[in-house]
């Protein structure tokens, strides 16, 4: 029976199962789909489940860190960036290019690549939108598009459209957790190009949790951005200049906010965070190509509109929600259908609140 | 030397000439009234004088300074604040806050402080804090410093803009209709906290107003506009018993 279900192409990815584990819970078994009677599976889909929900919070937290930079922009410049999914895509090459051709050690890459993003950010905003700030909302949203498809194709023009094989960022390949019938045994790390570490004789036969690495430094990653933009917003002078600029620009700038400059560094934080996205987005899917960004790009967007555009955890729930249902969708129901539900969800959610679900109700005073 | 010189101002938009030759002067720590009918320029006035508006004409000196067609936020820093007709106060920040985003150039540390907690940001946010609290005692407004600018009533949110326009450190103050919207007990508190800014700051005063107790009761001189341009100014009292300024509010 085990042999059946690791050799489901899904759980290849997080690691062996052995069938012994002994949890109760009828309600998960919902989930799994046509158990022959005699067998028991229980243990198994408990942690199928967990890998899913796992799996689901680690993509949702790329795709939580990408609406960020969406919602910020959105909040404080009130325009939609859609370059900001393929500035993802340019600081995976930069990494790439960084790891790879200079073959330097894996954090100068990131560190490049969250300049390299920042720098980009401030220098599009200055040079593609500004000039157009008091123009219709049309203009500056189809400039943005044009945006997506320049840096493109310039990715394109310099890197080929030959996927490149991107080499993970974090060194620690996994985390594996040993238990039994009785519970939880041990947690060994595996880190890359390390031996792996000596097994005691009781976890050589006990079942073992794989969780790869990389998701556990996206989930932290995310959730550590989000409290330090959370807290940067709520208590230093430039987020409540963003906030004050965000709710009337025209009183802001009347008070001595300049405009300018506060929507630039908005820019430049929403680019830094994308270059972030990226290096973990390419660390966990390594095949890189111009495209790249373009699909998370959106569906951060969507998780954005889906949070409530313009709130910060607003784009941390919708990012992660949507990342667990995108999961859940391509495990359970189908992977083909995944993105339909994925977009059916947002409309539905959009249909009952208009707003998003953390979004503020906007009453319009007559 | 004057406050405030303004000197031949003017603008059109196209065709139309909004404002046209308006000169008034103002002496430190004047109170001066700018009236008017509706659609006489006076909030036009207040647009090109905080650089929202650049003047087709004429020129505005601040206390020696040419500010004519600047930006706003050179202009704010130049020394001019502002109030707005219908208030515009950041309503989801706290009333603290409010006044904090006023005193954002007042209080400067760079963001990389911010972003690294350095001393010289918790320093400055505390001192920030401070004036901001200072500021709200003496409009009442202390205790109610965390509760959302939005859900004050009205009344106060007239005082918390005054607040957040001090908070800036002007020279001069402008407001436009403050006491829009108020009922005659509000009004009366509303002069009340106008005399206290203008001796408590020595701060000299530009307001546009409709309530003619409010005018008669606190400014010392004033400047009737209609059609854009003066029809009349000086002496409040001298002023309002003008037959031609009676005749521009009430009509033939």
């Amino acid at each position: 029976m085990s042999l059946l279900f690791s050799s489901h192409p899904l759980l290849k990815i997080f690691g062996r199962f052995k069938n012994k584990g002994q949890k109760q819970n009828g309600d998960l078994s919902l989930f799994c789909a046509q158990v022959s009677p005699g067998f028991d599976l229980q243990g198994v889909c408990i942690l199928e489940f967990i890998t899913y929900l796992i799996r689901g919070i680690s993509l949702g937290s790329v795709y939580a860190i990408i609406a960020l930079g969406y919602t910020m922009v959105y909040g404080i410049a009130k325009m939609l960036n859609f370059a900001h999914g393929d500035i993802i895509m340019i600081g995976g090459y930069v990494a790439f290019t960084v790891m790879t051709t200079l073959a330097l050690p894996s954090y100068l890459a990131v560190i490049a690549a969250i300049l390299f993003c920042t720098l980009l950010g401030v220098a599009i905003e200055r040079i593609a939108y500004k000039p157009l700030r008091g123009a219709t909302p049309l203009a500056v949203l189809i400039t943005a598009i044009g945006m997506s498809y320049f840096l493109q194709n310039i990715a394109l023009l310099i890197f080929g459209s030959d996927p490149k094989m991107f080499t993970s960022v974090v060194p620690l390949e996994s985390v594996r957790f040993y238990y039994d019938g009785s519970g939880l045994l041990g947690v060994k790390a595996f880190w890359t190009g390390a031996a792996d570490p000596v097994l005691p004789d009781k976890l050589q036969n006990a079942d073992v949790l794989t969780i790869s690495g990389v998701m556990i430094v996206t989930i932290l990653v995310s959730v550590a951005i989000m409290i330090a933009l959370m807290v940067f917003i709520k208590k230093s002078k430039t987020g409540r200049a963003m906030l004050a600029v965000s709710e009337d620009k025209g009183a802001a700038q009347l008070m001595g906010v300049n405009v300018n400059k506060t929507i630039a560094i908005t820019f430049a934080i929403g680019s830094a965070l994308a270059a972030v996205a990226g290096v973990l987005l390419c660390s966990a899917y390594p095949t890189l190509t111009p495209y790249t960004g373009s699909m998370p790009g959106i569906k951060a967007f969507v998780a954005a509109v889906f949070g409530g555009i313009g709130s910060i955890p607003g784009a941390m729930v919708g990012g992660i929600l949507l990342g667990i249902i995108e999961i859940f969708s391509t495990a359970y129901i189908s992977s083909q259908l995944a993105d339909a539900i994925v977009f059916s969800v947002l409309i539905i959610v959009l249909l009952v609140k208009p707003t998003g679900i953390l979004g503020k109700k906007i009453s319009e005073k007559v | 030397m004057a406050m405030l010189e303004i000197k031949h101002l003017g603008i059109s938009f196209g065709g139309l000439r909004a404002v046209d030759d308006v000169n008034i002067t103002i002496e430190p720590g004047a109170l001066y009234g700018l009236i008017g009918p509706n659609g006489a320029g006076k909030t036009t006035v207040f647009n090109m004088l905080t650089g929202v508006y650049k003047p087709t004409d004429g020129q505005i000196i601040l206390d020696g300074e040419d500010i004519t067609g600047q930006s706003t936020v050179r202009i704010n820093r130049a020394g001019i604040a502002r109030t707005f007709q219908n208030i515009r106060l950041f309503g989801d920040l706290s009333v603290l806050d409010n006044v904090k985003v006023g005193l954002h150039n007042r209080y400067p540390y760079s963001t990389l402080s911010a972003v690294l907690r350095l001393p010289s940001y918790f320093r400055q946010e505390r001192k920030m804090d401070y004036r901001a609290m200072e500021l709200l005692e003496m409009f009442g407004l202390d205790k109610l410093y965390k509760v959302k600018a939005s859900n004050l009533p009205y009344g106060q949110q007239r005082k918390l803009e005054i607040a957040r326009a001090l908070a800036t450190k002007p020279k001069l103050l402008l407001l436009d209709e403050p006491a829009a919207g108020m009922n005659p007990n509000e009004t009366q508190e509303l002069m009340d906290t106008i005399r206290l800014v203008q001796d408590k700051f020595g701060m000299t005063i530009l307001l546009i107003e409709h309530d003619m107790h409010l005018v008669s009761g606190i400014c010392e001189q004033i400047t009737v506009l209609n059609f854009g341009r003066e029809l009349d100014s000086g002496e409040t009292a001298k002023v309002l018993n003008n037959p031609e300024v009676i005749k521009a509010y009430l009509g033939d």
